[in-house]
């Protein structure tokens, strides 16, 4: 630890000194929506100056500060944690925090929206209710009933808990879900973010209740409304397989057992 | 001290009858497979072996449509087939029309065509005539002469 801290600012200096950042002028297409007063969604540009290394967060938080106080979004952590600032960023359902200037392409405009399938409230800001309904339905908390064998544990081994691993990184962002073409039509659908939760908790070796959340997903609406178009592993910003997740639940469901 | 803590929730009560999400979906998994194997056999002996895409004339489709062998992969790819694909069609229209009569019109609409292009397919493969009375013997398949 140390000889690292001794060595660190040696090199940010000598990297600050040789090339400081060239800053440049970004132009952002945002889509805003006043429910008191606009009828329709509409397009409003702005031009911001960042760096690369900038966000688009980085970006809308100049545009608020420093252009127009109106502009509406959520935000929280700012460090692709708390879920809040999933939005469409050039096509794509991305978090506005993880989403850098120099990963996109700057010669043309960036277009910057709310997620889709959602009610849309203001700018970016989408209702969330339907989609925490639908996680609410998976009954997303450890279901255990039954004594642990032998004493006051639930104990579980490294193999056991790496089944589950992936889908305990889900952050509850929704860009999974809002990309979901059978979710933009067919808001009944589940949709990937409640299957990846019901994921982790089937697949738990503590938990008991597998086979009722087995039970939700066998549904009308449930895991066979998916049709593998891999929207929502291409939209995660932790980077979970949303689908193989989905495979996994669809092949549960065959066998009647995790 | 040995608590047992009751579940949160009543469990959930079983939908009756037959869970048509789901064997839909295993129906196009399993149909699917077996239709790659159909579908490449049928293009393989049509178009590949013999003269290929030249042999395609009445006579040849005769021929194979008098062999029981071949009437039964025809039918098999016929009902495989069109119900894989009127199912996939179905998803479609529940895709993009949420209007509930227009949703249901056209649905009836895709079930009825389907049914009467499988009965019409079914009743062409089994009743088919290779030898019509009266046809030209050169435009025959081989197996006419002998009766």
């Amino acid at each position: 630890m140390a000889t690292v801290v001794e060595k660190a600012p040696a090199t940010a200096g000598v990297v600050a000194t040789a090339s400081p950042l060239q800053s440049f002028t970004v132009t952002l297409i945002i889509r805003r929506f006043d429910p008191e007063v606009d009828e329709e969604p509409r397009w409003q540009d702005f031009d911001v100056e960042m760096f690369p290394t900038d966000r688009i967060l980085d970006a809308l938080h100049k545009i608020k500060w420093e252009q127009d106080g109106s502009l509406s979004f959520r935000r929280s952590c700012a460090h692709g944690i708390c879920g809040s600032d999933a939005m469409r960023i050039n096509g794509r359902n991305r978090l506005a925090c993880k989403t850098l200037i120099k990963d996109l392409d700057i010669s043309q405009p960036i277009y910057v929206e709310a997620i889709k399938g959602l009610p849309l409230e203001k700018d970016l800001i989408v209702d969330m209710e339907p989609f925490f309904e639908s996680y609410r339905e998976v009954q997303p908390f450890l279901i255990a009933s039954s004594k642990p064998k032998d004493g006051k544990e639930r104990l579980q081994s490294v193999e056991q808990r790496a089944i589950f691993d992936d889908t305990t990184k889900c952050i509850l962002c929704a860009a999974c879900t809002s990309s979901c073409p059978v979710f933009w039509t067919d808001g009944q659908y589940f949709g990937p973010a409640a299957i990846v939760n019901a994921h982790r908790f089937i697949f738990d070796s503590r938990d008991d209740a597998a086979d009722v959340r087995l039970d939700i997903l066998n549904d009308k609406e449930g895991v066979w409304r998916c049709r593998t178009t891999f929207n929502c592993t291409e939209a995660c910003p932790r980077g979970i397989q949303v689908t193989q997740a989905i495979a996994e639940v669809k092949q549960a469901i065959l066998r009647g057992k995790p | 001290m040995a608590t047992t803590i009751d579940s949160p929730r009543a469990p959930r009560i079983r939908r009756r009858g037959i869970n048509w999400e789901k064997w839909g979906w295993i129906y196009m998994r399993v149909s699917g497979v077996v239709l790659v194997v159909l579908i490449f056999g049928h293009l393989f002996v049509n178009l590949m072996i013999g003269d290929g895409v030249k042999a395609l004339d009445f006579a040849f489709v005769g021929g194979k449509l008098s062999d029981p062998f071949w009437q039964w992969w025809d039918t098999l790819l016929l009902w495989l087939a069109l119900i894989h694909g009127s199912n996939g069609m179905r998803t479609i229209i529940n895709d993009y029309t949420h209007n509930r009569m227009v949703n249901l019109t056209l649905k009836g609409a895709l079930g009825l065509s389907t049914v009467v292009l499988l009965v019409l397919g079914t009743l062409v493969i089994f009743t088919f005539d290779p030898c019509p009375v009266g046809a030209p013997t050169d435009l025959l398949p081989s197996i006419c002469g002998d009766l």
